[in-house]
């Protein structure tokens, strides 16, 4: 048996019902939260009065979102202590790639004792899942995806495209100031 | 005659065959590393220990050779456990970079460690290191000893197969090592088998090196067209990820068994002559007419080159000559003999080699570059040398009006002959091929034709052993096959054929010619037929 609650409409008072009284009202508080979060983010940005909470807003070209630290964001590929490069080139994360979005093409390494470099290491943003299955199979952690780099935009597809050098520095990377207020 | 029980089933064998052999024909799989069926038995990697009853230790099935009445157990704890004691012992050393090891993928330790294997290291010591890594030792094959088991079958192979015995086990106990004798190099004709043979990464192709995972490959079972010898081997083309070695379809050739033919090998020469298939190739069919070069649409090229053909063929027979090649298929001669002798009268058509001799050995190359010149004599295809030679003085002369070549660069064959001028000569010149070259260059029509691994059809080798050649690969650009294009014009020319497939083909092809009687793809399979 399904019970059914009745809900009527409120019955609106004389005050309401004059109409013109409830708009005011409606725009003063549109109003009050207006102010009170210019002011008070105004002031934030100097650092004064930063214990009284304005709006939940982030300034975001300026502020950024707190991020979880195991969230998998734009990826680099990782170095070695004189600088180049730690992949081997072995072609794990390419093969596991469900996007197939990963290029890598190998090459000799000039010291015998070293196997395989890559020659070029390419990744087409627009076409990576962010799945982090690349991190997941690199055995020489020469992958990861810890850059913070979130807002990712370009003008044509070519523009998506990573080569080695932008992966092993990240450099759209803008630090940024972290949010007041947690998420 | 044996009769003797694997695993609880019964199999009787030729005397004298060896345990693994008999379980093999059984579908009993025993694994082995050093055991080689080209090879002689070594019995030094201990992989395929099994217990036979009545007997104290465990025997190697590679070498033990079955008696009436014996009980052959091959998946008893005790064999289990073995295995993984033996995987064990030959790991110690390994280095275990299976991730920057071109083996990858089809290494024997690899997959036994995951059948049998799946233990955890109890090594605590340091790994002896062996001398050097990735060492060229000659220019086809690069040395790894580190990764090396010592089953000694590239060894063997050296000193059985080509006689040469470049390979040598050098040092003793865990320092000993694979190595090529000092001041020795590894360059006999069939030095890329040993990688073939190596069932761990120790040795690798130099060509193949780094150029693209194996798990990227697809294969195609096909025949080398190097030779008249027609080893059967495997296309292994890469089309997935064409970023890897610049867009090369094509990765490599492996020799496929066929113990009428090649066994397990294949020569140097035929193993690497594969990057013609995605090298300068011919995309578009190209017209020279009056100083103007253009590519052009197919139908367009076609009909103006038949405007030409018809008004030479209308003037007389004699002034059109064919140049068929040793290197079309079976389907292929057939459809030229039809077109141009059978429909259209022609009487100059010969066969013209597309290569000069080359070496000859007794094991398996031949002089004879070409695959399938038994196929075009059984079609009724000569080399005549002095007819050949009188179309080329016709020529010059202006008694021949018109020529059409299959893919033969006669300028780089005869370079005494000033086959240049005579092209120029020629009221109508038409160049059928695969490839850019001198010739090409001078044709008038140029029409691109597909490389064997973009078609289907039969060779026949030089003991009239029809053999089936796969395709792997859509032909490049536009090119089309050879019969493709014959059908082409056949049917501008107002012929009504009808066939749809190159078993189509192949099916006129065997009611024609009493050599291939009998014969079909499906009889053909993966083996070849001999012709009777």
């Amino acid at each position: 048996m399904i019970k059914t609650k009745i809900v009527h409409r409120p019955k609106l008072n004389f005050w309401q019902k004059l109409y013109f009284p409830e708009v005011f009202r409606g725009v003063l508080l549109t109003s009050r939260h207006f102010f009170k979060n210019l002011i008070l983010h105004f002031f934030h940005s100097f650092g004064l009065f930063r214990r009284i909470a304005a709006a939940v807003t982030i300034q975001y070209p300026e502020e950024f979102w707190k991020l979880p630290s195991r969230l998998r964001t734009r990826h680099r590929l990782t170095k070695r202590e004189d600088g180049s490069p730690r992949c081997v080139a072995c072609m794990m994360c390419e093969t596991v790639c469900p996007a197939r979005c990963i290029y890598i093409v190998a090459e000799e390494h000039p010291d015998p004792n070293i196997e395989k470099r890559p020659k070029s290491f390419d990744i087409d943003l627009g076409k990576c899942v962010y799945c982090g299955f690349c991190v997941e199979a690199c055995p020489e952690d020469a992958i990861r995806m810890d850059t913070k780099i979130l807002d990712i935009a370009a003008y044509s597809r070519q523009g998506m495209m990573l080569d080695m050098n932008e992966l092993l520095n990240p450099t759209t990377f803008i630090p940024r100031r972290e949010a007041s207020r947690k998420s | 005659m044996p009769t003797l029980r694997v695993d609880g089933k019964e199999i009787t064998v030729e005397k004298g065959t060896t345990i693994i052999r008999a379980a093999e024909t059984l579908g009993i799989a025993i694994p082995y590393y050093c055991y080689h069926p080209g090879l002689s038995v070594a019995g030094n990697c201990r992989m395929c220990l099994v217990e036979v009853e009545k007997m104290p230790k465990p025997q190697i099935a590679c070498h033990i050779q079955c008696q009436d009445g014996m009980e052959v157990y091959t998946q008893t704890e005790k064999v289990k456990k073995l295995r993984e004691h033996i995987l064990e012992f030959l790991l110690v050393n390994h280095p275990l970079d299976c991730p920057v090891c071109d083996q990858a993928g089809e290494c024997k330790l690899q997959d036994y460690y995951m059948e049998h294997g799946l233990y955890d290291s109890r090594l605590n010591e340091k790994k002896v290191k062996k001398s050097a890594k990735a060492v060229p030792i000659g220019p086809t094959i690069m040395l790894d000893s580190e990764r090396c088991i010592l089953c000694s079958r590239c060894v063997r192979f050296t000193d059985e197969i080509t006689g040469t015995g470049e390979f040598g086990i050098f040092n003793r106990g865990d320092h000993s090592e694979i190595g090529i004798y000092p001041g020795r190099e590894l360059n006999n004709k069939y030095s890329g088998n040993v990688a073939d043979i190596c069932p761990v990464g120790a040795l690798t192709d130099r060509d193949f090196r780094f150029k693209c995972r194996v798990w990227y490959l697809e294969k195609t079972e096909s025949i080398c067209p190097g030779c008249a010898r027609g080893c059967n081997m495997t296309i292994e083309t890469n089309l997935e990820r064409p970023h890897h070695a610049h867009g090369e379809r094509v990765m490599r050739l492996k020799p496929r068994y066929n113990s009428e033919v090649n066994d397990w090998w294949m020569c140097d020469a035929g193993r690497y002559g594969y990057k013609f298939i995605d090298h300068d190739r011919i995309t578009e069919p190209i017209q020279r007419l009056d100083g103007v070069v253009r590519t052009m649409e197919w139908n367009e090229i076609v009909a103006n080159l038949l405007k030409l053909f018809k008004g030479i063929l209308k003037a007389s027979k004699d002034e059109i000559a064919v140049f068929v090649s040793p290197q079309m298929t079976n389907e292929e001669l057939y459809l030229a003999k039809k077109l141009f002798i059978k429909e259209l009268g022609l009487e100059r058509v010969f066969l013209v080699s597309t290569n000069p001799e080359g070496d000859q050995d007794d094991f398996l190359i031949r002089a004879d570059k070409h695959p399938n010149r038994k196929g075009a004599e059984w079609l009724g295809f000569k080399e005549d040398e002095r007819a050949i030679k009188k179309v080329m003085d016709d020529a010059l002369s202006g008694a021949l009006k018109g020529l059409v070549m299959f893919g033969q660069d006669l300028i780089s064959l005869y370079p005494d002959r000033n086959i240049a001028e005579m092209l120029t000569r020629l009221s109508l010149s038409v160049f059928i091929g695969s490839n850019h070259h001198v010739t090409s260059e001078q044709a008038q029509f140029v029409l691109p034709a597909a490389a064997y691994a973009e078609k289907e059809g039969t060779f026949t080798n030089f003991l009239g052993r029809v053999q089936r050649i796969h395709q792997a690969l859509t032909p490049l650009a536009r090119s089309k096959p050879e019969s493709e294009i014959l059908m082409l014009l056949a049917r501008r020319l107002g012929f009504d054929w009808a066939y749809e497939s190159q078993e189509d083909v192949f099916d006129g092809l065997r009611r024609s010619v009493p050599q291939f009687q009998g014969m079909s793809y499906a009889k053909i399979g993966k083996q070849g037929v001999m012709a009777e």
